[in-house]
């Protein structure tokens, strides 16, 4: 029979089994990555992994996905490749590059679920890695002239910085206080997070070798600025437009870090003896004006509810990207979210831990997964980034921990479709 | 024994590259405290090994000193030492030692290296060696003198190499070693690897011996040992030593005095005793068993002092570092190798035995095609199957793979026709031993190939010169001596003739580079080096016995040498028709220097392949039926007469050599004998031997190499 001819095909449920990152560091010749390559700091998480796992056979992971936006260099060569390879795994697993900007992993994630939930992967890897000190953002790229010369978008709009600003001018009830009022929590969200041990575990310890230092070893997040005020920020240079509003310290830096994580069908986590500790409810992309990407979550997340069937008061955790405070600020304004609302970025965000781009999507995913651990009364939540070029992402998950998850896994893992894909 | 002296000692190598003592505070995990990691590092790249001389000991002592207050102090829980990628540490700068010129330096360096790693065994808390790659004898002993060993699956080359250069490993191996892994293990590791080709350990190796705690890949190398230690140190792991012994157990005592006596007979059986080192390593671990560390470390000092003074060691150091490491890479005369012209197909004249050989080599190295030719379709195919069939060898002893398998047997193939050579770069031939049969094919192959085609030559006896004479293009030709068996032996002499081109020339050490082979330079002269020593040397002995030396004399008078093996074992290995055509030729060119033996000769009609033949009780003897063959002259000699005149006749040989300007110098004299012959590495080769027994003044009024180049400075 051939396939085409399969008339029923069911949907599998995806989950989210474990994630882990690097420490993050500063871009830069004085960062702590700072002569380590980027295809290193991916194949550390991959190992972590498969030894944080080890009912996972190695032979049994059918991909590989790692996002890099500069995809050249120590990101180059197909990276899911050649990190699945340099981390030891069988050669028979696969793997590949994968771009979508700052939601490279978050990419990675949704179109390797999409290949377990169709039944062509039980198991996967999917994660991200940016070293922004080897690869400085839009470095080695050549933009069409016609973005210029047929005004397609705005050159400034290639300038993330200069998006930002756009966005306070496009809503100017967000004002320079209340970013820097959200920078100065979101670090201190962090500080507290850190206290009580909700970051490290999923931190993978790197060691690294400078020269005249010997090697060190990095199991802390080296962007952090415990103890910031609002003070502090107000005093900050505005570089993307005199007199502006977007700073160092109300954005987030330029960063290096990978992540990584397992994503698998729920039958084969239950087969392997993987933990669960999340569920793939939906997930959307969605593109906006590129000179203002930062209001890209409003639509992604739009559409990944209505997708799911659920509206915007059954999300009880939000870990939404922070590249730049303004950019949250629309986002919660949108949905009628207070600035300091306990749901939105538990421990802190980008602002203070950075954002390395194709990396940070997973990040967002472990800490939601560890919030869901720790607030079994969490039904939903979703994890969401704006996007270069105008683009948003949202990917909504369900808490297994929650009372009524059985039942809801029991509902979906009954759905099936007439060959939709056929 | 004082810091002044360490600092003085110190002074004398103002040059010295520093491996530095970096150390990070290391934040461990788990909570389980801080950990100061020392790294060594020269700040150089992969390619310059970091060494332990005068100045980076005392660094590193002052190091450890400074972590070893901060731990009394309670600052730090560990202490671990680790290297820059690829190196542990490459061991003690042997350079620099050899230059030491009085025995106190020696003491001091000697004593250095225990008050340093003594600090590192006794720091108050646990230290680690993360042994991420090479790490050879000081280098190996800064881990064995640590409290735990983690060592990396990549980590290559881990040895205690000191019999070999002709130390001992007196920086606590020779203590610790056997206790960690068992005496059997100690030897085998301390004796039987240095003196077999100094083999090494690998990781795994080492890890299975036990000479490591634990066993983790690159990847993630220094990051899991420093988890295991955060593990060791809270008490939630301890390492399984099996092999570990305590030498005052009464079992443990007879398998010690057992493992000793194998070691002596195993140093016997390789070296005669000719070198000093290898048994001074047995006379250690012998006497330490009942030691403590303490007593143990003065006698090694004691006994690196006086090694440090022999001229086996700095023979040794300047065959092992000057020629074997050094030289061989750049060939002295050997033209630009910009001049070199790509290989791209070879031709083989001959389908035997060495043709064979040599058709393998150039198709498994090179992986360019490779066609033999013969007289008849059954010759060729025989070479042609010999090829395969060491192909399919290699394959089951899973020496290569199936794919480079297929490739190499696919790219030998053989004719009947000369033809086929049409479009080769590079013609070797290894036809019959004979001026006008190698003439004549040379003729046939010169009708066909391109006026840039090489011709080679294997002849070992031939003239090159004499070959090249009627030759349309005689700058075409070059020698390309191998010896036997070609995959093994590392050595290529490479002959030129008076016309062979430098753009010939710099494509021959081009595919002598390729083909894994070390490539000397000669002068078209008879035998050319290795072969003209060796029959030099075997004429000598052999006449002895003429003479009416007993054969046991004459053939044991060489053992203060430490050959490989004796001259007549050598000629019958060579086979006596073989070393006899040479000897002829040789008797040609130069005289009654090279007496042609007629006893030689009888056995050679009366087809007898070696003199020696096993005996009832399996100890060698002359069969009376050979005896009965041969006639003697009266007048015998002694063994210390039969050395006496073999080492004249030697360092009269290379003397006249180097004034024929058969080499560039005695080094290349030197390198040919170790690579082309097996000669031994405390003998420097020959020369610094024959400086060193005085033979070189007796001979020739002047010794070979100044004082100080394999001998002690002036």
């Amino acid at each position: 029979m051939s396939p085409s001819r399969n008339a029923q095909r069911s949907v599998r449920d995806v989950v989210f089994v474990d994630g882990v990152r690097t420490p993050f560091g500063k871009a830069g010749e004085k960062g702590i990555y700072a002569g380590t390559r980027a295809d290193d700091l991916v194949v550390k998480c991959i190992r972590e992994l498969m030894r944080r796992n080890p009912s996972l056979p190695a032979d049994r992971i059918d991909e590989v996905a790692i996002a890099a936006t500069t995809q050249t260099g120590d990101q180059g060569l197909t990276i899911g490749r050649t990190a699945a390879l340099l981390a030891g795994l069988p050669r028979t697993v696969p793997g590949f590059a994968i771009d979508r900007m700052c939601a490279g992993a978050m990419t990675a994630v949704t179109t390797t679920a999409s290949g377990i939930g169709f039944g062509a992967y039980d198991v996967v890897i999917a994660g991200g890695v940016e070293h922004m000190g080897n690869h400085p953002m839009g470095s080695g790229a050549d933009p069409n002239p016609r973005f210029m010369s047929e005004r397609l978008v705005d050159p400034a709009a290639l300038n993330m910085g200069n998006t930002a600003e756009n966005l306070h001018d496009r809503f100017p009830d967000i004002t320079k206080d209340r970013t820097d009022a959200y920078a100065a929590a979101s670090q201190a969200k962090l500080a507290e997070a850190y206290s009580r041990q909700q970051i490290q575990e999923d931190l993978v310890p790197v060691a690294t070798k400078k020269p005249g230092q010997g090697w060190a070893l990095h199991t802390q997040d080296e962007p952090p600025r415990p103890g910031t005020t609002v003070e502090d920020l107000a005093e900050l240079r505005t570089p993307f437009r005199a007199h502006g509003r977007v700073t160092a310290g109300n954005a987030a830096g330029l960063n290096d870090g990978a992540t990584a994580a397992v994503l698998a069908s729920a039958e084969a986590a239950a087969e392997l003896g993987l933990p669960v500790k999340m569920r793939l409810v939906s997930y959307a992309f969605a593109g906006v004006e590129p000179e203002v990407m930062g209001i890209g979550p409003v639509p992604a997340t739009e559409k990944a509810l209505k997708n799911a069937g659920l509206t915007i008061e059954d999300i009880g955790l939000f870990e939404i990207n922070e590249a730049f405070a303004v950019q949250v600020l629309s986002f919660l304004d949108h949905f009628g979210i207070a600035d300091d609302d306990p749901r939105v970025n538990r421990y802190g965000g980008a602002i203070a831990v950075g954002h390395p781009l194709a990396s940070s999507g997973v990040r967002l995913m472990n800490q939601l997964a560890r919030q869901f651990k720790e607030d079994p009364s969490v039904r939903y939540g979703i994890t969401t980034m704006c996007i270069g070029l105008g683009m948003g992402a949202t990917v909504i998950w369900e808490n297994p921990n929650h009372a009524d998850f059985e039942s809801s896994v029991q509902a979906s893992g009954q759905t099936t479709t007439e060959g939709a894909a056929a | 024994m004082s810091a002044t002296e360490f600092q003085k000692l110190a002074s004398l190598f103002p040059d010295e590259i520093v491996t530095h003592s970096y150390v990070q505070d290391i934040q461990l995990p788990g909570g389980a405290g801080t950990f100061a990691l020392i790294t060594l590092d020269n700040g150089l790249d992969h390619s310059k090994p970091t060494t332990l001389g005068p100045n980076t000991l005392v660094e590193l002592g002052e190091v450890l000193e400074g972590l070893k207050e901060r731990a009394a102090k309670g600052e730090i829980v560990g202490v671990g030492v680790t290297g820059k990628p690829y190196f542990l540490v490459a061991g003690a700068d042997l350079s620099a030692v050899k230059t030491l010129k009085e025995r106190d330096h020696g003491l001091w360096m000697a004593q250095l290296g225990h008050s340093v790693y003594s600090t590192l065994a006794n720091l108050g808390v646990p230290s680690f060696a993360f042994i991420n790659g090479l790490a050879l004898g000081g280098g190996l002993e800064i881990a064995l003198q640590s409290t735990y060993r983690t060592v990396s699956t990549g980590a290559g080359a881990l040895a205690l190499p000191e019999a070999f250069i002709g130390l001992v490993p007196g920086w606590g191996g020779v203590y610790i070693l056997p206790r960690l892994i068992g005496p059997e293990n100690a030897v085998k590791v301390m004796i039987e690897n240095p003196l077999s080709n100094n083999r090494t350990l690998t990781g795994p190796q080492a890890f299975e011996l036990g000479l490591a705690d634990a066993l983790f890949e690159p990847a993630d190398f220094v990051e899991q040992s420093l988890a295991w230690a955060a593990r060791v140190i809270a008490g939630e792991e301890t390492p399984a030593r099996k092999n570990a012994v305590d030498p005052s157990d009464e079992d443990v005592a007879r398998r010690w005095a057992a493992a000793v006596f194998a070691g002596r007979t195993f140093v016997e059986a390789k070296t005669s005793n000719a070198s000093p080192a290898p048994a001074k390593v047995l006379d250690i671990m012998e006497a330490n068993r009942t030691m403590s560390q303490g007593e143990s470390a003065g006698l090694e000092c004691e006994t690196l002092a006086g090694l440090m003074q022999t001229d086996e060691f700095r023979s040794t150091v300047y065959a092992f570092l000057d020629l074997v490491q050094k030289r061989s890479k750049r060939p002295a005369g050997a033209p630009d190798r910009k001049l070199a012209r790509p290989v791209t197909k070879v031709g083989v004249l001959g389908a035997g035995l060495m043709a064979s050989q040599l058709a393998l080599l150039f198709a498994r190295q090179l992986k360019v095609p490779v066609v033999m030719t013969d007289i008849d379709q059954a010759r060729v195919d025989k070479g042609v199957a010999y090829v395969h069939a060491e192909v399919d060898k290699l394959l089951a002893k899973k020496r290569i793979k199936p794919d480079a398998a297929n490739r190499t047997k696919a790219l030998v193939t053989g004719s009947v026709s000369k033809e086929v050579f049409a479009d080769a770069d590079f013609v070797i031939e290894a036809v019959f031993e004979e001026l006008n049969i190698k003439k004549q094919v040379f003729a046939e192959v010169e009708e066909i190939v391109s006026p840039e085609c090489i011709l080679a030559t294997n002849t070992s006896s031939l003239s090159v010169t004499a070959m090249a004479e009627d030759l349309r293009y005689p700058e075409r030709l070059v020698g390309f001596h191998f010896f036997n068996p070609v995959a093994v032996m590392p050595l290529l002499e490479i002959v030129r003739a008076p016309k062979t081109d430098d753009a010939v020339l710099a494509t021959a050490f081009e595919l002598a580079k390729g083909l894994k082979k070390t490539a000397v330079l000669v002068k078209d002269a008879p035998a050319f080096v290795v072969n003209r020593i060796l029959l030099r040397l075997m004429g000598e002995v052999i006449a002895a016995f003429d003479e009416g030396t007993p054969a046991e004399v004459a053939d044991t008078a060489l053992r203060p040498m430490g050959l490989p093996m004796t001259p007549f074992t050598l000629s019958a290995m060579v086979g006596l028709p073989v070393a006899q055509h040479v000897q002829e030729s040789l008797h040609n060119a130069f005289g009654d220097r090279f007496p042609v033996s007629q006893n030689l000769q009888k056995l050679i009609d009366n087809g007898v392949t070696s003199l020696w033949a096993p005996g009832p009780d399996g100890e060698p003897v002359i069969p009376a039926e050979t005896l009965a063959i041969m006639s003697f002259g009266n007048n015998p000699s002694t063994r210390e007469e039969v050395l006496r005149r073999t080492q004249d006749a030697l360092a009269e040989e290379i003397g006249l050599m180097l004034e024929e300007d058969v080499v560039a110098g005695p080094e290349d004299i030197d390198l040919c004998v170790i690579l082309g012959a097996g000669w031994p590495m405390f003998l420097g080769g020959i020369t610094p031997y024959l400086d060193r027994v005085g033979a070189s003044e007796r001979v020739n009024g002047k010794r070979f190499l100044e004082p100080g180049v394999a001998s002690a400075p002036a």
